[in-house]
Protein backbone atom coordinates (compact mmCIF):
# COMPACT_ATOMS: atom_id res chain seq x y z
CA UNK A 1 0.00 0.00 0.00
CA UNK A 2 1.29 3.34 -1.07
CA UNK A 3 0.17 5.44 2.36
CA UNK A 4 1.53 3.45 5.73
CA UNK A 5 -1.54 3.13 8.06
CA UNK A 6 0.27 4.66 11.40
CA UNK A 7 0.54 7.92 9.14
CA UNK A 8 -1.69 10.79 9.00
CA UNK A 9 -2.56 12.95 5.77
CA UNK A 10 -3.46 15.99 5.02
CA UNK A 11 -5.50 17.02 1.74
CA UNK A 12 -2.41 19.29 0.94
CA UNK A 13 -0.40 15.88 0.20
CA UNK A 14 1.68 15.41 3.73
CA UNK A 15 1.55 12.68 5.99
CA UNK A 16 2.88 13.06 9.80
CA UNK A 17 3.83 9.97 11.84
CA UNK A 18 3.91 10.92 15.91
CA UNK A 19 6.18 9.47 18.34
CA UNK A 20 5.29 10.58 22.07
CA UNK A 21 4.78 14.17 21.10
CA UNK A 22 8.00 14.55 17.94
CA UNK A 23 5.63 14.69 14.68
CA UNK A 24 8.02 13.57 11.58
CA UNK A 25 6.83 15.42 8.27
CA UNK A 26 7.26 14.40 4.47
CA UNK A 27 5.07 14.82 1.61
CA UNK A 28 2.57 11.65 -0.14
CA UNK A 29 3.73 9.33 -2.86
CA UNK A 30 0.78 11.05 -4.71
CA UNK A 31 2.39 14.60 -4.18
CA UNK A 32 6.29 13.42 -5.47
CA UNK A 33 4.59 11.30 -8.63
CA UNK A 34 2.70 14.20 -8.98
CA UNK A 35 5.30 16.93 -8.98
CA UNK A 36 7.94 14.90 -11.27
CA UNK A 37 11.51 15.17 -10.61
CA UNK A 38 12.13 17.09 -6.99
CA UNK A 39 15.33 18.99 -8.03
CA UNK A 40 15.24 21.56 -4.73
CA UNK A 41 13.17 21.62 -1.24
CA UNK A 42 13.50 24.79 1.19
CA UNK A 43 12.63 23.90 4.69
CA UNK A 44 12.47 26.31 7.65
CA UNK A 45 15.13 26.94 10.20
CA UNK A 46 15.82 24.33 13.24
CA UNK A 47 13.45 26.34 15.91
CA UNK A 48 11.20 28.07 13.82
CA UNK A 49 7.21 27.77 14.91
CA UNK A 50 4.96 26.16 12.45
CA UNK A 51 1.18 26.95 12.73
CA UNK A 52 -1.53 24.21 11.32
CA UNK A 53 -2.45 24.27 7.61
CA UNK A 54 0.18 27.39 7.26
CA UNK A 55 2.84 26.94 4.53
CA UNK A 56 6.68 25.93 5.99
CA UNK A 57 8.57 25.79 2.85
CA UNK A 58 8.38 24.64 -0.96
CA UNK A 59 9.21 21.81 -3.01
CA UNK A 60 10.50 22.55 -6.60
CA UNK A 61 9.93 20.18 -9.40
CA UNK A 62 11.15 20.77 -12.71
CA UNK A 63 7.28 21.44 -13.85
CA UNK A 64 6.67 23.82 -10.32
CA UNK A 65 7.16 25.16 -6.88
CA UNK A 66 4.31 24.02 -4.47
CA UNK A 67 4.22 25.35 -1.06
CA UNK A 68 4.42 22.57 2.21
CA UNK A 69 1.68 22.98 4.49
CA UNK A 70 2.02 22.12 8.44
CA UNK A 71 -0.28 19.47 9.22
CA UNK A 72 0.02 20.24 12.94
CA UNK A 73 1.19 23.48 14.58
CA UNK A 74 4.66 22.92 16.39
CA UNK A 75 7.87 24.10 17.01
CA UNK A 76 10.81 22.45 14.63
CA UNK A 77 13.15 19.83 15.88
CA UNK A 78 14.94 19.20 12.99
CA UNK A 79 14.99 19.34 9.34
CA UNK A 80 16.24 16.61 7.19
CA UNK A 81 19.76 17.78 5.53
CA UNK A 82 20.18 15.01 3.05
CA UNK A 83 17.72 16.78 1.08
CA UNK A 84 20.05 19.42 0.44
CA UNK A 85 22.37 17.99 -1.95
CA UNK A 86 19.56 14.97 -2.71
CA UNK A 87 16.26 15.88 -3.09
CA UNK A 88 15.70 13.10 -5.51
CA UNK A 89 15.40 10.73 -2.55
CA UNK A 90 11.97 12.53 -1.87
CA UNK A 91 10.89 10.60 -5.67
CA UNK A 92 12.50 7.95 -5.01
CA UNK A 93 10.71 6.89 -1.55
CA UNK A 94 8.27 9.37 -0.13
CA UNK A 95 7.03 7.62 2.56
CA UNK A 96 10.71 6.91 4.35
CA UNK A 97 11.87 10.18 3.22
CA UNK A 98 11.36 12.51 6.04
CA UNK A 99 11.53 16.50 5.59
CA UNK A 100 11.67 17.99 9.27
CA UNK A 101 10.66 17.26 12.75
CA UNK A 102 8.50 19.11 15.30
CA UNK A 103 7.61 19.26 18.98
CA UNK A 104 3.49 19.34 18.59
CA UNK A 105 1.75 21.97 20.43
CA UNK A 106 -1.84 20.03 20.32
CA UNK A 107 -1.74 16.62 19.91
CA UNK A 108 -5.98 17.21 19.53
CA UNK A 109 -5.21 19.08 16.07
CA UNK A 110 -3.97 15.17 14.99
CA UNK A 111 -7.60 14.28 15.02
CA UNK A 112 -8.75 17.00 12.02
CA UNK A 113 -6.22 14.57 9.64
CA UNK A 114 -7.28 11.98 7.70
CA UNK A 115 -6.58 8.50 8.03
CA UNK A 116 -4.16 6.49 5.07
CA UNK A 117 -8.01 4.94 3.71
CA UNK A 118 -9.86 8.73 4.24
CA UNK A 119 -6.55 9.99 2.22
CA UNK A 120 -6.43 7.41 -0.63
CA UNK A 121 -9.87 8.05 -0.69
CA UNK A 122 -9.80 11.82 -1.44
CA UNK A 123 -6.76 10.90 -3.94
CA UNK A 124 -8.79 8.96 -6.03
CA UNK A 125 -11.31 11.43 -5.76
CA UNK A 126 -9.24 14.43 -6.63
CA UNK A 127 -8.16 12.26 -9.90
CA UNK A 128 -11.15 10.74 -10.81
CA UNK A 129 -9.91 7.03 -10.64
CA UNK B 1 4.11 36.90 -34.43
CA UNK B 2 2.84 39.97 -35.93
CA UNK B 3 1.56 42.77 -33.97
CA UNK B 4 -1.57 43.89 -36.21
CA UNK B 5 -4.77 44.40 -35.01
CA UNK B 6 -8.04 43.12 -36.17
CA UNK B 7 -9.73 44.20 -38.85
CA UNK B 8 -13.66 44.99 -39.27
CA UNK B 9 -13.79 42.11 -41.66
CA UNK B 10 -11.33 40.00 -39.04
CA UNK B 11 -13.89 40.78 -36.62
CA UNK B 12 -17.14 39.67 -38.69
CA UNK B 13 -15.77 36.32 -39.24
CA UNK B 14 -14.49 35.59 -35.78
CA UNK B 15 -18.45 36.39 -34.81
CA UNK B 16 -19.78 34.24 -37.80
CA UNK B 17 -17.48 31.58 -36.85
CA UNK B 18 -18.92 31.82 -33.15
CA UNK B 19 -22.38 31.75 -33.99
CA UNK B 20 -22.37 28.78 -35.98
CA UNK B 21 -21.98 26.97 -32.57
CA UNK B 22 -23.89 29.37 -30.15
CA UNK B 23 -26.45 30.33 -32.48
CA UNK B 24 -27.46 32.98 -29.32
CA UNK B 25 -24.19 35.00 -30.32
CA UNK B 26 -24.74 37.21 -32.92
CA UNK B 27 -23.22 40.65 -32.56
CA UNK B 28 -20.32 42.12 -30.16
CA UNK B 29 -23.10 43.03 -27.70
CA UNK B 30 -24.06 39.82 -27.09
CA UNK B 31 -20.53 38.30 -27.01
CA UNK B 32 -20.37 40.79 -24.07
CA UNK B 33 -23.21 40.79 -22.54
CA UNK B 34 -21.67 38.75 -19.31
CA UNK B 35 -19.98 41.71 -18.53
CA UNK B 36 -22.60 43.96 -16.68
CA UNK B 37 -23.35 47.14 -18.25
CA UNK B 38 -21.62 49.44 -15.96
CA UNK B 39 -18.19 47.86 -16.73
CA UNK B 40 -18.74 47.95 -20.49
CA UNK B 41 -17.02 51.35 -21.99
CA UNK B 42 -19.65 52.91 -24.45
CA UNK B 43 -17.57 55.15 -26.45
CA UNK B 44 -14.46 54.90 -28.55
CA UNK B 45 -11.04 54.80 -26.79
CA UNK B 46 -9.60 58.63 -26.62
CA UNK B 47 -6.63 57.74 -28.66
CA UNK B 48 -5.68 59.64 -31.94
CA UNK B 49 -6.50 58.36 -35.41
CA UNK B 50 -4.63 56.65 -37.37
CA UNK B 51 -1.91 57.90 -39.02
CA UNK B 52 -0.31 57.39 -42.80
CA UNK B 53 3.23 56.32 -43.04
CA UNK B 54 4.31 59.60 -44.59
CA UNK B 55 2.09 61.38 -41.20
CA UNK B 56 4.36 59.31 -38.96
CA UNK B 57 7.59 60.14 -40.77
CA UNK B 58 6.90 63.58 -40.59
CA UNK B 59 5.80 63.73 -36.76
CA UNK B 60 9.00 61.78 -35.62
CA UNK B 61 11.36 64.35 -37.18
CA UNK B 62 9.57 66.78 -35.44
CA UNK B 63 9.81 65.42 -32.53
CA UNK B 64 13.93 65.56 -33.42
CA UNK B 65 13.94 68.72 -34.06
CA UNK B 66 13.22 69.16 -30.02
CA UNK B 67 16.70 67.24 -30.05
CA UNK B 68 19.43 69.93 -28.55
CA UNK B 69 22.65 69.80 -30.85
CA UNK B 70 25.93 71.03 -30.60
CA UNK B 71 25.57 71.49 -26.52
CA UNK B 72 28.14 70.15 -24.57
CA UNK B 73 26.69 68.19 -21.38
CA UNK B 74 28.56 67.62 -18.03
CA UNK B 75 25.86 65.75 -16.99
CA UNK B 76 25.99 62.26 -15.33
CA UNK B 77 24.39 61.13 -12.06
CA UNK B 78 22.95 57.72 -13.12
CA UNK B 79 22.47 58.77 -17.18
CA UNK B 80 26.30 58.64 -18.92
CA UNK B 81 27.45 59.57 -22.15
CA UNK B 82 29.78 56.90 -23.56
CA UNK B 83 30.55 55.86 -27.58
CA UNK B 84 28.43 53.54 -28.41
CA UNK B 85 30.54 51.44 -31.26
CA UNK B 86 28.05 51.05 -34.72
CA UNK B 87 28.25 47.21 -34.90
CA UNK B 88 26.33 47.30 -31.32
CA UNK B 89 23.00 48.59 -34.27
CA UNK B 90 24.16 46.62 -36.81
CA UNK B 91 23.97 43.58 -35.16
CA UNK B 92 20.87 44.25 -32.57
CA UNK B 93 18.71 45.77 -35.70
CA UNK B 94 18.98 42.17 -37.27
CA UNK B 95 15.18 41.10 -37.23
CA UNK B 96 16.33 37.62 -35.53
CA UNK B 97 17.23 39.68 -32.55
CA UNK B 98 14.81 42.88 -32.74
CA UNK B 99 11.29 40.75 -33.30
CA UNK B 100 12.13 38.16 -31.91
CA UNK B 101 9.61 36.67 -28.49
CA UNK B 102 10.77 35.38 -24.78
CA UNK B 103 12.91 32.80 -25.82
CA UNK B 104 10.73 29.70 -24.40
CA UNK B 105 11.00 27.62 -26.64
CA UNK B 106 14.86 26.45 -26.71
CA UNK B 107 14.25 24.63 -30.46
CA UNK B 108 14.02 27.93 -31.89
CA UNK B 109 15.94 30.76 -29.93
CA UNK B 110 19.42 29.09 -29.51
CA UNK B 111 20.87 32.72 -30.62
CA UNK B 112 19.03 34.65 -28.40
CA UNK B 113 19.77 32.39 -25.38
CA UNK B 114 23.55 32.29 -25.92
CA UNK B 115 24.00 35.79 -25.96
CA UNK B 116 21.90 35.92 -22.53
CA UNK B 117 24.35 33.31 -21.24
CA UNK B 118 27.10 35.74 -22.27
CA UNK B 119 25.86 38.35 -20.77
CA UNK B 120 25.39 36.53 -17.73
CA UNK B 121 28.63 35.25 -17.52
CA UNK B 122 30.60 38.82 -18.71
CA UNK B 123 28.05 40.81 -15.44
CA UNK B 124 29.76 37.53 -13.26
CA UNK B 125 32.89 38.55 -14.23
CA UNK B 126 32.57 42.05 -13.70
CA UNK B 127 31.47 42.15 -10.51
CA UNK B 128 32.83 39.46 -8.75
CA UNK B 129 30.00 37.29 -7.95
CA UNK B 130 28.85 33.62 -8.92
CA UNK B 131 25.63 34.20 -10.93
CA UNK B 132 23.85 36.56 -12.35
CA UNK B 133 20.02 36.83 -14.30
CA UNK B 134 19.61 37.85 -17.85
CA UNK B 135 18.91 41.24 -16.67
CA UNK B 136 16.05 44.02 -15.23
CA UNK B 137 14.31 46.74 -15.45
CA UNK B 138 16.65 49.41 -14.80
CA UNK B 139 19.04 49.93 -12.01
CA UNK B 140 16.79 51.18 -9.93
CA UNK B 141 14.16 48.84 -10.01
CA UNK B 142 17.02 45.96 -9.77
CA UNK B 143 18.08 47.85 -6.64
CA UNK B 144 14.60 47.43 -5.13
CA UNK B 145 14.49 43.62 -5.95
CA UNK B 146 17.63 43.23 -4.64
CA UNK B 147 16.55 44.90 -1.20
CA UNK B 148 13.32 42.31 -1.31
CA UNK B 149 15.59 39.52 -1.93
CA UNK B 150 17.85 40.33 1.05
CA UNK B 151 14.57 40.44 2.98
CA UNK B 152 13.59 36.59 1.23
CA UNK B 153 16.80 34.96 1.95
CA UNK B 154 17.14 36.49 5.70
CA UNK B 155 13.49 36.79 7.01
CA UNK B 156 14.45 39.85 7.90
CA UNK B 157 12.67 42.98 6.94
CA UNK B 158 14.07 46.17 7.70
CA UNK B 159 16.83 47.99 4.95
CA UNK B 160 19.33 50.50 5.56
CA UNK B 161 20.21 52.33 2.73
CA UNK B 162 23.22 55.09 2.32
CA UNK B 163 22.11 58.58 1.76
CA UNK B 164 24.70 58.27 -1.10
CA UNK B 165 22.74 55.82 -3.34
CA UNK B 166 21.27 57.57 -6.24
CA UNK B 167 18.10 59.74 -4.67
CA UNK B 168 16.17 58.45 -7.39
CA UNK B 169 16.98 54.87 -6.57
CA UNK B 170 15.98 55.21 -3.45
CA UNK B 171 12.46 56.92 -4.21
CA UNK B 172 11.99 53.80 -6.42
CA UNK B 173 13.04 51.65 -3.61
CA UNK B 174 10.96 53.46 -1.51
CA UNK B 175 7.75 52.87 -3.50
CA UNK B 176 8.38 48.91 -3.16
CA UNK B 177 9.25 49.31 0.44
CA UNK B 178 6.38 50.78 1.25
CA UNK B 179 4.12 48.22 -0.05
CA UNK B 180 6.38 45.27 1.11
CA UNK B 181 6.27 46.84 4.63
CA UNK B 182 10.20 46.97 4.81
CA UNK B 183 11.43 50.01 7.28
CA UNK B 184 14.09 51.67 5.70
CA UNK B 185 16.85 53.43 7.88
CA UNK B 186 19.23 56.41 5.55
CA UNK B 187 22.21 56.75 6.59
CA UNK B 188 24.00 59.58 5.61
CA UNK B 189 28.01 60.32 4.69
CA UNK B 190 30.84 61.98 6.05
CA UNK B 191 33.31 64.77 4.69
CA UNK B 192 34.98 62.67 2.23
CA UNK B 193 31.95 61.49 0.59
CA UNK B 194 31.90 58.03 1.43
CA UNK B 195 29.44 57.15 3.98
CA UNK B 196 29.38 57.48 7.91
CA UNK B 197 30.49 54.46 9.05
CA UNK B 198 29.60 54.85 12.81
CA UNK B 199 26.10 55.83 12.02
CA UNK B 200 25.94 52.80 9.53
CA UNK B 201 27.18 50.35 12.31
CA UNK B 202 24.84 52.11 14.78
CA UNK B 203 22.09 51.79 11.87
CA UNK B 204 22.28 47.90 11.58
CA UNK B 205 20.93 45.94 13.90
CA UNK B 206 19.78 42.28 14.52
CA UNK B 207 16.06 42.70 12.58
CA UNK B 208 18.18 44.05 9.33
CA UNK B 209 18.02 42.24 6.22
CA UNK B 210 20.16 44.07 3.99
CA UNK B 211 22.86 47.26 3.71
CA UNK B 212 22.72 48.75 0.63
CA UNK B 213 25.50 51.47 -0.86
CA UNK B 214 26.39 52.55 -4.08
CA UNK B 215 29.70 52.80 -5.31
CA UNK B 216 31.17 54.49 -7.16
CA UNK B 217 28.37 56.71 -4.76
CA UNK B 218 26.11 59.51 -6.12
CA UNK B 219 28.63 62.13 -5.29
CA UNK B 220 31.52 59.80 -7.67
CA UNK B 221 33.07 58.47 -4.50
CA UNK B 222 34.25 54.73 -4.41
CA UNK B 223 33.01 53.41 -0.96
CA UNK B 224 35.52 50.90 1.45
CA UNK B 225 33.24 47.91 0.50
CA UNK B 226 35.26 45.62 2.11
CA UNK B 227 34.69 47.39 5.69
CA UNK B 228 31.23 47.73 4.89
CA UNK B 229 30.34 43.96 4.55
CA UNK B 230 32.29 43.67 7.13
CA UNK B 231 30.28 45.65 9.40
CA UNK B 232 27.27 44.45 7.80
CA UNK B 233 27.87 40.46 7.82
CA UNK B 234 29.35 40.85 11.79
CA UNK B 235 25.32 41.34 12.45
CA UNK B 236 24.11 39.02 10.05
CA UNK B 237 23.00 41.31 7.50
CA UNK B 238 23.58 41.20 3.71
CA UNK B 239 25.52 43.45 2.25
CA UNK B 240 24.12 45.03 -1.43
CA UNK B 241 26.35 46.86 -4.09
CA UNK B 242 24.51 49.09 -6.56
CA UNK B 243 26.21 50.14 -9.01
CA UNK B 244 25.24 52.72 -10.98
CA UNK B 245 28.10 53.64 -13.68
CA UNK B 246 29.19 50.17 -14.85
CA UNK B 247 32.23 51.63 -16.95
CA UNK B 248 33.47 52.29 -13.15
CA UNK B 249 34.48 48.47 -13.45
CA UNK B 250 37.42 48.64 -15.46
CA UNK B 251 39.58 50.10 -13.14
CA UNK B 252 37.46 49.56 -9.88
CA UNK B 253 38.03 46.48 -7.86
CA UNK B 254 34.75 44.45 -7.95
CA UNK B 255 32.79 44.04 -5.02
CA UNK B 256 33.36 40.62 -4.38
CA UNK B 257 32.58 40.91 -0.82
CA UNK B 258 29.07 42.36 -1.49
CA UNK B 259 26.19 39.22 -1.08
CA UNK B 260 24.36 41.13 -3.97
CA UNK B 261 25.23 43.42 -6.78
CA UNK B 262 22.65 45.40 -8.36
CA UNK B 263 23.89 47.69 -11.33
CA UNK B 264 22.50 49.62 -14.33
CA UNK B 265 24.77 48.57 -17.37
CA UNK B 266 23.41 51.59 -19.38
CA UNK B 267 27.15 52.76 -19.69
CA UNK B 268 27.52 49.86 -21.91
CA UNK B 269 26.85 50.56 -25.68
CA UNK B 270 23.41 51.63 -24.56
CA UNK B 271 22.61 55.25 -25.94
CA UNK B 272 20.80 57.87 -23.66
CA UNK B 273 17.25 58.65 -24.97
CA UNK B 274 13.78 60.42 -24.20
CA UNK B 275 14.14 58.21 -20.79
CA UNK B 276 15.16 55.01 -21.51
CA UNK B 277 15.72 52.08 -22.09
CA UNK B 278 18.77 51.05 -19.31
CA UNK B 279 19.46 47.67 -18.24
CA UNK B 280 19.71 46.30 -15.01
CA UNK B 281 21.67 43.93 -13.28
CA UNK B 282 21.25 41.44 -10.21
CA UNK B 283 24.10 39.20 -9.46
CA UNK B 284 24.80 37.56 -6.18
CA UNK B 285 26.21 34.27 -4.97
CA UNK B 286 25.07 31.03 -5.64
CA UNK B 287 24.06 29.71 -2.59
CA UNK B 288 20.78 33.12 -2.89
CA UNK B 289 19.91 31.55 -6.31
CA UNK B 290 16.34 30.91 -5.97
CA UNK B 291 15.43 33.85 -4.25
CA UNK B 292 16.99 35.66 -7.30
CA UNK B 293 14.15 37.59 -9.26
CA UNK B 294 14.30 37.62 -12.90
CA UNK B 295 15.07 35.53 -15.86
CA UNK B 296 17.85 33.16 -15.73
CA UNK B 297 19.47 30.97 -18.74
CA UNK B 298 21.61 27.28 -18.07
CA UNK B 299 23.54 26.03 -20.54
CA UNK B 300 22.73 22.31 -20.46
CA UNK B 301 23.23 19.20 -22.79
CA UNK B 302 20.54 18.26 -25.61
CA UNK B 303 19.87 14.76 -26.48
CA UNK B 304 22.86 14.42 -28.65
CA UNK B 305 25.01 15.71 -25.92
CA UNK B 306 25.65 18.90 -27.94
CA UNK B 307 25.60 22.45 -25.70
CA UNK B 308 22.53 23.98 -25.66
CA UNK B 309 21.10 27.21 -23.67
CA UNK B 310 17.67 27.16 -21.78
CA UNK B 311 15.55 29.55 -19.99
CA UNK B 312 15.70 27.52 -16.21
CA UNK B 313 14.25 28.35 -12.42
CA UNK B 314 11.52 29.60 -14.41
CA UNK B 315 9.24 27.78 -12.08
CA UNK B 316 9.35 30.62 -9.54
CA UNK B 317 8.68 33.22 -11.92
CA UNK B 318 4.74 35.08 -11.61
CA UNK B 319 3.48 33.24 -15.16
CA UNK B 320 3.84 30.22 -12.67
CA UNK B 321 3.87 30.78 -9.47
CA UNK B 322 1.12 33.86 -9.86
CA UNK B 323 1.22 35.65 -6.34
CA UNK B 324 3.66 33.59 -4.81
CA UNK B 325 6.19 34.49 -7.08
CA UNK B 326 9.51 36.05 -5.96
CA UNK B 327 8.96 38.92 -7.97
CA UNK B 328 6.15 40.48 -10.32
CA UNK B 329 9.37 40.43 -13.02
CA UNK B 330 8.55 38.09 -15.51
CA UNK B 331 10.92 39.58 -18.76
CA UNK B 332 13.78 41.12 -19.17
CA UNK B 333 15.80 43.39 -21.43
CA UNK B 334 16.81 41.12 -23.96
CA UNK B 335 17.79 43.25 -26.35
CA UNK B 336 19.49 45.75 -24.11
CA UNK B 337 21.28 43.14 -22.53
CA UNK B 338 22.30 42.36 -26.34
CA UNK B 339 23.75 45.93 -26.98
CA UNK B 340 25.88 45.45 -23.27
CA UNK B 341 27.27 41.87 -24.67
CA UNK B 342 28.39 43.66 -27.61
CA UNK B 343 29.98 46.67 -26.49
CA UNK B 344 31.60 44.07 -23.85
CA UNK B 345 32.52 41.72 -26.62
CA UNK B 346 34.09 44.70 -28.75
CA UNK B 347 35.99 46.51 -25.72
CA UNK B 348 37.47 43.33 -23.76
CA UNK B 349 38.91 43.71 -20.65
CA UNK B 350 41.85 45.64 -21.77
CA UNK B 351 39.79 47.77 -23.43
CA UNK B 352 37.63 48.30 -20.80
CA UNK B 353 40.16 49.39 -18.35
CA UNK B 354 41.79 52.09 -21.11
CA UNK B 355 38.29 53.46 -21.50
CA UNK B 356 37.73 53.63 -17.59
CA UNK B 357 41.86 55.38 -17.36
CA UNK B 358 40.14 57.87 -20.13
CA UNK B 359 37.50 58.88 -17.68
CA UNK B 360 39.20 59.31 -14.85
CA UNK B 361 41.83 61.73 -17.05
CA UNK B 362 39.20 63.33 -18.45
CA UNK B 363 37.55 63.74 -15.32
CA UNK B 364 40.84 65.34 -13.73
CA UNK B 365 41.17 67.49 -16.28
CA UNK B 366 37.87 68.71 -15.44
CA UNK B 367 38.06 69.05 -12.26
CA UNK B 368 41.50 71.52 -12.62
CA UNK B 369 39.97 73.49 -14.94
CA UNK B 370 36.98 74.42 -12.90
CA UNK B 371 39.00 74.35 -9.71
CA UNK B 372 40.24 77.65 -10.59
CA UNK B 373 36.73 79.62 -9.99
CA UNK B 374 35.12 76.74 -7.89
CA UNK B 375 35.56 74.77 -4.95
CA UNK B 376 35.56 70.37 -5.60
CA UNK B 377 33.74 69.01 -2.85
CA UNK B 378 34.16 66.23 -0.83
CA UNK B 379 38.30 65.78 -0.90
CA UNK B 380 40.13 62.61 0.53
CA UNK B 381 38.11 59.56 -0.87
CA UNK B 382 39.09 58.00 -4.25
CA UNK B 383 36.50 58.79 -6.95
CA UNK B 384 35.69 57.92 -10.42
CA UNK B 385 34.53 60.48 -13.47
CA UNK B 386 31.99 62.63 -11.04
CA UNK B 387 32.51 64.81 -8.32
CA UNK B 388 30.66 67.32 -6.40
CA UNK B 389 31.80 71.17 -7.36
CA UNK B 390 30.53 74.11 -4.90
CA UNK B 391 30.40 78.00 -7.29
CA UNK B 392 30.01 81.15 -6.08
CA UNK B 393 26.59 81.62 -7.89
CA UNK B 394 23.92 78.99 -7.17
CA UNK B 395 23.94 76.30 -9.35
CA UNK B 396 20.73 77.25 -11.27
CA UNK B 397 22.12 80.28 -12.10
CA UNK B 398 25.03 79.54 -13.20
CA UNK B 399 23.19 76.54 -15.25
CA UNK B 400 21.79 79.33 -17.06
CA UNK B 401 24.76 81.44 -18.15
CA UNK B 402 26.42 78.27 -18.76
CA UNK B 403 23.49 77.43 -21.29
CA UNK B 404 23.77 80.79 -23.10
CA UNK B 405 26.84 79.40 -23.89
CA UNK B 406 25.47 75.97 -25.16
CA UNK B 407 27.22 74.38 -22.19
CA UNK B 408 24.62 72.05 -19.84
CA UNK B 409 26.20 72.56 -16.70
CA UNK B 410 26.52 69.53 -13.37
CA UNK B 411 23.37 68.52 -11.69
CA UNK B 412 22.30 70.79 -9.00
CA UNK B 413 22.25 68.67 -5.85
CA UNK B 414 19.91 71.14 -3.50
CA UNK B 415 16.63 69.36 -4.14
CA UNK B 416 18.25 66.15 -2.66
CA UNK B 417 20.82 67.81 -0.41
CA UNK B 418 19.78 70.69 0.95
CA UNK B 419 22.62 70.10 3.45
CA UNK B 420 24.99 70.79 0.56
CA UNK B 421 23.59 74.46 -0.33
CA UNK B 422 22.28 76.01 -3.78
CA UNK B 423 25.54 76.32 -4.98
CA UNK B 424 26.72 72.52 -5.65
CA UNK B 425 26.05 70.99 -8.66
CA UNK B 426 27.31 67.01 -9.61
CA UNK B 427 29.79 67.26 -13.00
CA UNK B 428 30.94 64.47 -15.02
CA UNK B 429 32.99 63.78 -17.91
CA UNK B 430 33.55 60.43 -19.92
CA UNK B 431 35.93 59.76 -23.23
CA UNK B 432 32.80 61.72 -24.73
CA UNK B 433 33.73 65.34 -23.05
CA UNK B 434 36.72 66.93 -25.08
CA UNK B 435 39.28 69.38 -23.96
CA UNK B 436 37.78 72.26 -25.89
CA UNK B 437 34.48 71.70 -24.02
CA UNK B 438 36.04 71.31 -20.71
CA UNK B 439 38.29 74.64 -21.08
CA UNK B 440 35.01 76.51 -22.55
CA UNK B 441 32.93 75.26 -19.15
CA UNK B 442 35.70 76.56 -17.33
CA UNK B 443 35.94 80.02 -19.10
CA UNK B 444 32.26 80.30 -19.20
CA UNK B 445 32.37 79.73 -15.50
CA UNK B 446 34.56 82.35 -15.03
CA UNK B 447 32.49 84.75 -16.82
CA UNK B 448 29.46 83.96 -13.85
CA UNK B 449 30.33 86.39 -10.93
CA UNK B 450 28.27 86.35 -8.12
CA UNK B 451 26.34 89.79 -7.63
CA UNK B 452 27.33 90.31 -4.15
CA UNK B 453 30.82 89.55 -5.52
CA UNK B 454 30.41 92.52 -7.66
CA UNK B 455 28.75 94.92 -4.65
CA UNK B 456 32.12 93.70 -2.34
CA UNK B 457 34.18 95.24 -5.51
Amino acid sequence: MAYPANYKYTKEHEWISVEGTTGTVGITDYAQSSLGDIVFVELPKVGDVLEAGKTFGSVESVKAVSDLYAPVSGTVTAINEELKDAPERVNADANATWMLKLELKDATELDKLLSAADYEKFVSEETGH
Amino acid sequence: MRYLPKSPADREEMLAAIHETKPEIATIEDLFSTIPAEYQLQRDLAVPRQHSESEIIDRFREFAENNATGYASFLGAGAYRHYKPVIIDSLVLRGEFLTSYTPYQPEISQGTLQAMFEFQTMICELTGMEIANASMYDGSTGAAEAMMMAVRVTGRDKAVIARTVHPEYREVIATYAQHQEIPIAEVGYVANGRVDMAALDAAITSETACVMIQSPNFFGTIEDVAAIAEMAHAKGALLIVAIAEAVSLGVVRPPAEADIVSMEAQSFGVALSYGGPYCGVIACKEKFLRQMPGRIVGETKDMDGKRGYVLTLSTREQHIRREKATSNICTNQALVAMMVTIFLTVYGKQGLRELAEHNLAKSDYLKGALSTDAKVLFEGAPRFHEFVLETPSGAAETNEALLAQKIIGGLPLAKWYPELGPNTSLWCATEMTTRKQMDAAAAALQAVVPADELTRA
